[in-house]
């Protein structure tokens, strides 16, 4: 089973571009490169171009402009069957006609491999599904069929792996239990996996690399630590996971080198932002402090950070939800912010709805983003 | 006792109706079969039972002309719905998978045979073959061409049903899987769509052999099975009629048994219980 020894490559996608007879650009002059061994997870709303990235991969629907290459061969007009590439499909697409064994030898069948039975067997093995050899698909339940359309695929080696939103049907407790089993198994076989998915807890807790899309576009890149903690628009704050968004104007830009921060001025309080995680250039922007980085205190208590707190904010609601307490503050300006409160026991006792609280956070948290954008980009709509 | 019959009845509404339209739907099933073992040869009533005898079974092509109109009635059904079934296949697939210019108004097109009065059919055909001079050549083969067209629509309206509701997802599978369009097409999309074929073909097939009034006109001196059957009933139909009649019933009904006997085996999965 061994294949380090094979010669592959890294993904390289190069101004890949999709423009459908509508014209409606579903992809927009998209460079992205993704190296051999790895899991990336494209992360996006609906219609951002993801799925449509992923097909072009696979072969299933054509570049407008742009190439497509693995290490260095240019697969961007080769055929879907001449690919060494596999897609686990959205809804499995396992044949309803033939047996879980014949579904997965249906590749190793097609390319002429000398013991297609060996390594259905072995294939079946590894993703647990032995006993299932000759059920119909119908037969299965929908975790056991996500299995086959995975073991389908994987059986083939391909150099690229891609999956399409391939826990969307199951349900939350299985879901969970397949990103392990996914993860699992990536780290087994050491295909590079590509997988397109719009949830973005699932996205973190795979892939070593995330790429987040917005209208065709990659908005942002990288470990899922680094997305969170450093986003570097809007989007990316809202959609990979919540944020505080609080307009402030710069007022001042000190130290050098890694200790350089900019000063912003909150309405009328000053709150210090490491350079590094300031993303704009103009004197305007949106402070981002993520929920549960906020920390409160009824007013006049001391707040575990250093600098300055923010007074004057009233709890609106509290929603106790077990391991943690969801506040909504509402600040002296009208605006709403949200905190959430580790249900630690120190507190004994939620704050009640009413109470005036002082805010704030550890300065290393926050993060300055581009004024000019929105302010809801990303949040989703009901 | 009465009360109590009521009572049942009441009970079992759904069942008795579901009954009553059975025996309503079987009950000329089982004259015709009845029909086969009687003895006509002592009585001029013809359409009552007389006594049993197995005579009409031993000697099924007694009645002049009958089993040679019935061997044009089946060589023209088979040629009919090979021919309709390939052709009606083909466009099957062309409406569901391809949009092109025109396509509506083929499948407006394709539809109208089916809703056109036969005997208006019928008598259009004829006409047409008189016109292009084929008057003096009116027979097996003018029958067979009316059979064709008729039984397209039928076999484009089975097909394209069932290939509609297919995922297209299979084949996208199928090639991201290394099959070629050849290997997909055989592969994955013929075995899936192949149900729907085959009841296409018997749809075409049973259409084409029952066939009276287009035939009627067409046939020049060619008689086919219906029309023998149509004569005889001038003068009285023999009895052999009825093994005809029976056996065609036996053999749609093992069709139908089989078929059904098949699907539940695939569905099953075919080794879970070895």
């Amino acid at each position: 089973m061994s294949l380090a020894d094979q010669a592959r490559g890294d993904l390289k996608l190069t101004g890949l571009h999709k423009r459908y007879p509508n014209g409606f650009v579903a992809v927009e002059s998209l460079d992205l490169v993704i190296p051999q061994g790895s899991f990336f997870a494209l992360l996006g709303p609906s219609g951002c171009g993801k799925t449509t990235t992923l097909r072009m991969v696979a072969g299933l629907e054509e570049a407008t402009k742009g190439t497509i290459h693995i290490g260095d061969q240019d697969i961007t007009d080769a055929k879907p069957y001449k690919r060494p590439v596999n897609t686990v499909f959205q809804n499995y697409a396992l044949f309803p006609h033939l047996t879980i064994a014949e579904n997965v030898a249906f590749g190793p069948k097609r390319r002429g491999a000398k013991d297609p039975a060996q390594e259905v067997k072995e294939i079946l093995a590894l993703t647990e599904l032995t006993e299932q050899a000759n059920k119909k698909p119908t037969q299965l339940s929908g975790g056991q069929q996500q299995r086959v359309a995975l073991a389908r695929a994987i059986i083939n080696r391909p150099d690229v792996l891609l999956l399409d939103e391939p826990l969307g049907a199951l349900d939350l407790k299985l879901r969970r239990a397949m990103q392990i089993e996914l993860k699992r198994i990536q780290e087994e076989v050491g295909l590079t996996f590509v997988h397109v998915t719009h949830d973005q807890e699932e996205a973190m807790t795979m892939a070593d690399t995330v790429a987040v899309m917005n209208k065709g576009r990659i908005e942002q890149m990288g470990a899922p630590y680094d997305l969170y903690t450093n986003p570097q628009t809007t989007f990316v704050a809202n959609f990979l996971g919540r944020s505080n968004l609080i307009k402030g104007t710069v007022v001042g830009r000190e130290g050098s080198g890694a200790d350089a921060v900019v000063k912003v001025d909150m309405h009328g309080t000053i709150a210090t932002i490491k350079a590094s995680k300031v993303h704009t250039d103009s004197d305007h922007g949106w402070v981002g402090i993520r929920p549960e980085k906020v920390l409160i205190q009824p007013e006049g208590q001391a707040i575990d950070a250093p600098g300055a707190a923010l007074s004057g904010a009233v709890v609106v609601d509290a929603s106790y939800i077990g391991v943690s307490t969801d506040y909504t503050l509402r600040m002296p300006w009208g605006q709403e912010i949200t905190c959430f409160e580790q249900n630690t026991g120190r507190r004994g006792g939620l704050i009640p709805v009413g109470t005036k609280v002082d805010v704030s956070w550890r300065p290393e948290f926050a993060f300055l983003l581009d004024s000019a954008q929105d302010a809801e980009a990303g949040l989703e709509e009901d | 006792m009465i009360t109590r019959v009521g009572n049942w009845i009441g009970k079992h509404l759904m069942l008795t109706l579901g009954i009553l339209v059975l025996l309503y739907m079987y009950i000329p099933n089982f004259i015709v079969a009845l029909m086969s073992f009687n003895d006509s040869s002592e009585s001029r009533n013809l359409y009552q039972f007389q006594s049993f005898t197995w005579d009409n079974w031993l000697n099924p092509c007694a009645p002049q002309g009958m089993c040679e109109s019935l061997r044009v009635s089946i060589s023209i059904g088979l040629l009919a719905t090979l021919v309709a079934t390939i052709i009606g296949t083909l466009a099957a697939f062309a409406l569901v998978r391809h949009r092109f210019e025109g396509r509506s108004t083929m499948n407006l097109v394709l539809f109208l045979p089916m809703a056109t009065p036969e005997i208006v059919m019928g008598s259009s055909l004829l006409a047409l073959f008189v016109a292009a001079g084929f008057g003096g050549q009116l027979g097996f083969w003018t029958v067979l061409i009316a059979h064709i067209m008729f039984c397209i629509s039928f076999v484009v309206v089975t097909v394209r049903s069932r290939l509609a509701g297919l995922d297209s997802n299979l084949e996208k599978a199928a090639s991201d899987l290394y099959a070629n369009e050849w290997q997909t097409f055989w592969r994955i999309t013929f075995p899936l769509v192949f149900p729907g074929i085959l009841s296409a073909a018997l749809l075409a097939f049973s259409l084409s052999f029952d066939d009276f009034i287009i035939t009627n006109l067409n046939s020049g001196t060619t008689v086919t099975f219906p029309m023998f059957v149509w004569g005889a009933a001038q003068r009285g139909v023999p009895m052999q009629v009825n093994v005809i009649g029976t056996l065609m019933f036996l053999l749609a009904l093992g069709i139908v048994i089989g078929g059904e006997v098949l699907s539940r085996r695939r569905a099953k999965g075919k080794a879970v219980t070895l």
